[in-house]
């Protein structure tokens, strides 16, 4: 082991760098610090990198110097799992003060579980793997994370640099793969770029349109002797994101506001990553236009507001894809047209001028033509956009909604969200959900994976603050609620958190509760378990005639003879969590309280529910949002007739 | 250029290992075609330019630059306008000319402008530069002789005129080193 990372006293500040030198010639004290031990930072505490002076050079390892630019760009906890590439960063951090490191169980885990920690505080979420295997394993959670631009930063071990290019053990070509669904990636060989790298990789994955961005480091870079400096100037010549919007396109757009007749607030997940509810709200309440969030938006505008329609799309409500199909303007700030929300695209919202405000130019006009494109953060934008539409008032310039308001008033009445009760008796899946919401409150963090499970957590809770709400919308992916939920804790010790879980989706990463017995992370997973895959089964059902390819999850013989494959209650409590079940619709309030009443240990709750409750309204794939149904066989017109 | 779909940017990047897949990348996974590709050093040493042309419409085109853009390796992306720059690709040609035919394949080369940098007993070696559809004519000219072998470079293009597309986009880069 080289003599500069030598393990050293713990400290109760961070260290600066003026303190190295010392450090490295410290005695050899082992770290008394236990994981499990270790406080959990206030949230907001390592918001910002802290302010540390320029200090002349110091010697250190690169894998040092790896250390002491996570502590500056001020993180506080890292998800991950060392190997043998990795194994020299993971030295010094033992000794770090600052960064708490949480060995998860499966790297898929660890890059989730930045993700959630991300989306939760809108900080960074850091995530740390070995080579080859190690890093492969973070793939997915990466192309989640890029589809949701999602801030992370995975930081991975490479072979030696000699080794590159030679088929190593446990050599992949991360940087090659993560190509696609990385905001950047850098691979580092040489121990003199490993700070620099780290700070242009915070700052990548922060701006602009957030994203995530991968390091990989060569193990010899770590190893070798550098001096390390901080701050540390970026050489990203070519990265100039654009926040503040073109002044003449915003007072376009506010005219389009008041000359519109049926305007809609279109709101996507970057009013939320902008931080812009609080300027949102303003705008909607000043112009008095109807709002929609999408999927990814679900909390940027009260769910109680009378203004907010409900989410758009192919679940959303029949009158929030009713008002984007009858609008005359779309005022979309950070959505992307995505094609679950639009349907069948050159049949949406066909009577409506554009404007889009986006962070990302590439994104306006990509899809849907825009008449006023606005390229800005959304929070500068809508800022701007209240400015010029106060203007506008006081010229007299005014919209006039009622009308408007009165055709989705009439849709909202005639058609709320609903769902029949199973007539066995069975639990249902809805009920069970909108329990959770209503007994947890919209202070609480939700999570989900992906299915019917997510679609009804986001139908059926009332969300009433950004970043409460918390799922895999563009990738769609399975396994993602558990150690996302995780993540989620960590970043906001302070709230209740539970992930909405399918039992389908449960089964891919649930080994994470492992991590968060031993780490102390007081998740609550609620398992939504009706035994298959059932947002496949529900296409089954619709679309194939019934036929249930490989969608059962359980099995018939267990079934008989009263067990169950897995029984989550027993899982539970083989990871030291406390498990819980409910089969009977008077149990689940108690069984939900007495899940809140546990702080100190995970809980998972397994709901046993009907098999074919289904996801209403749903506008089929590859159709136009016209052709909504509102259940199976009712299909209601915009006037407000039911065909 | 004859098709009016043909679009030449010209993409000023960092001189950084890896950049080319990037882009190449970027074109198969965004579903965009690439007629040509052409890359080299630039007259900084940091700077490289890719000269790429394109086969599509004006909207695609918009989202292709727009993708370009946001390649932080990528610094400055420019569209040149077929009339207002000079575009040129090399072709290498292996033409069969015995003693029969080689006059009157070294008539073809003379009027095409082009050059004999090769010759057997059997066959020369044309060298020519030129726009696409000149190389397409001087290819259909040699066609009967018998083609032996043939190699094109991707187009590389610079506008006309004395200004220069890179002088604005090194200032930053000299700032930030």
């Amino acid at each position: 082991m080289p003599e500069q990372t030598s393990p050293v006293p713990p400290k109760a500040h961070a260290p600066s760098p003026l303190d190295i030198p010392t450090r490295a010639a410290a005695a050899k004290t082992p770290p008394s610090r236990p994981q499990s031990a270790q406080a959990t930072p206030e949230p907001g505490a390592a918001a910002q990198p802290q302010p540390f002076a320029p200090a002349s050079p110091v010697k250190v390892t690169g894998a040092k110097a790896l250390v002491l630019a996570l502590e500056r760009v001020g993180v506080d906890v890292v998800f991950g799992i060392p190997g043998g590439a990795v194994l020299p960063a993971y030295d010094p951090l033992l000794d770090s003060q600052q960064i708490r490191h949480i060995l998860v169980r499966h790297e898929q885990g660890a890059g989730h579980a930045a993700t959630g920690y991300a989306q939760a505080t809108g900080r960074v979420g850091v995530c740390m793997a070995t080579s080859g295997p190690g890093a492969t394993n973070l793939v997915t959670p990466l192309a989640d994370a890029y589809m949701d631009s999602v801030p992370v930063v995975a930081i991975t071990g490479q072979v030696s640099s000699s080794l590159i290019g030679t088929d190593g053990f446990q050599e992949a070509d991360i940087t090659g793969m993560t190509l696609p669904v990385t905001k950047h990636n850098f691979l580092v060989t040489k121990p003199e770029d490993i700070a620099r790298t780290i700070g242009e990789a915070f700052h990548l994955a922060a701006t602009g349109r957030p994203g995530p961005v991968l390091v990989d480091i060569a193990k010899d870079a770590m190893q070798a002797t550098t001096e390390f400096t901080w701050p540390v100037p970026f050489d990203l010549p070519g990265y100039h994101p654009v926040t503040r919007p073109h002044s003449r396109q915003v007072r376009e757009a506010a005219k389009m506001i008041t000359e519109a007749k049926r305007p809609v607030l279109y709101v996507g997940g970057g009013v939320v990553k902008a931080d812009a509810a609080a300027e949102l709200r303003v705008l909607a309440e000043l112009t008095g236009a109807p709002v929609v969030t999408t999927l990814m938006a679900r909390g940027a505008f009260p769910d109680s507001h009378p203004l907010h329609l409900g989410m758009p799309g192919m679940h959303g409500t029949v009158a929030a894809v009713g008002a984007l199909q009858k609008a005359d303007l779309l005022v979309t700030l950070g959505a992307r047209f995505d094609d679950r929300v639009t349907g069948k695209l050159d049949s949406f919202a066909p009577d409506a001028l554009v404007v889009h405000a986006d962070i990302d130019p590439a994104e306006i006009s990509k899809n849907r033509r825009a008449d006023v494109p606005i390229v800005g953060d959304c929070k500068e934008v809508i800022a701007e956009l209240i400015a010029a539409v106060q203007t506008d008032y006081q010229h007299g310039r005014k919209g006039d909604y009622t009308d408007w308001w009165k055709q989705l008033d009439h849709l909202r009445d005639k058609y709320p969200l609903g769902y029949d009760e199973p007539e066995d008796g069975s639990l249902a899946p809805q009920y069970v959900i909108e329990r959770i919401g209503k007994l947890a409150g919209p202070e609480a963090i939700y999570l989900a994976g992906v299915g019917q499970h997510q679609m009804w957590a986001a139908q059926f809770i009332g969300y009433e603050h950004p970043r409460t709400w918390i799922n895999s919308g563009g990738a769609g992916t399975m396994g993602f609620a558990v150690p996302a939920a995780m993540g989620a804790k960590v970043g906001m010790p302070g709230s209740q958190v539970w992930a909405i879980d399918g039992d389908g989706c449960f089964q891919m990463t649930n080994q994470e509760l492992a991590t968060c017995a031993i780490e102390g992370i007081g998740v609550k997973i609620a398992i939504i378990n009706n035994g298959s895959l059932g947002m496949v089964r529900q296409w089954q059902t619709l679309f194939y005639d019934q036929r249930y390819s490989n969608t059962n999850l359980g099995d018939k013989k267990a079934q008989e003879k009263g067990t169950r494959i897995p029984d989550f209650v027993k899982l539970a409590e083989a990871y030291s969590c406390i498990g819980l079940r409910c089969e009977r619709k008077e149990d689940v309030d108690a069984v939900i309280e007495q899940a809140m009443a546990i702080n100190d240990q995970p809980v998972v709750i397994d709901f046993i529910v009907h098999k074919d409750s289904m996801v209403w309204p749903m506008v089929a794939a590859g159709t136009s949002n016209d052709d909504i149904s509102y259940a199976r066989g009712i299909a209601p017109t915009w006037d407000g007739s039911s065909e | 250029m004859s098709n009016m779909n043909q679009h030449t940017l010209s993409v000023l990047v960092e001189n950084k290992p890896g950049v080319l897949v990037r882009i190449a990348g970027l074109f198969s996974r965004r579903n965009f075609n690439i007629e040509s590709l052409a890359v080299g050093q630039t007259e900084h040493a940091e700077i490289s330019r890719i000269t790429i042309v394109v086969d599509c419409e004006e909207h695609p085109l918009e989202q292709v630059t727009k993708q370009l853009n946001k390649l932080i390796n990528v610094l400055k992306i420019v569209e040149l306008e077929p009339s207002q720059a000079v575009q040129r690709q090399l072709i290498l040609i292996k033409v069969r000319a015995d003693t029969d035919t080689r006059s009157k394949v070294l008539e073809a080369v003379a009027l095409f402008r082009a050059h004999i940098v090769d010759v057997a007993l059997d066959a020369v070696t044309v060298e020519a530069t030129g726009g696409h559809d000149k190389l397409d004519a001087l290819v259909k000219i040699l066609e009967p002789f018998g083609i032996k072998e043939l190699v094109q470079s991707g187009t590389i293009a610079v506008g006309r005129g004395g200004r220069s597309i890179t002088d604005r986009t090194l200032r930053p880069l000299e700032r930030s080193a």
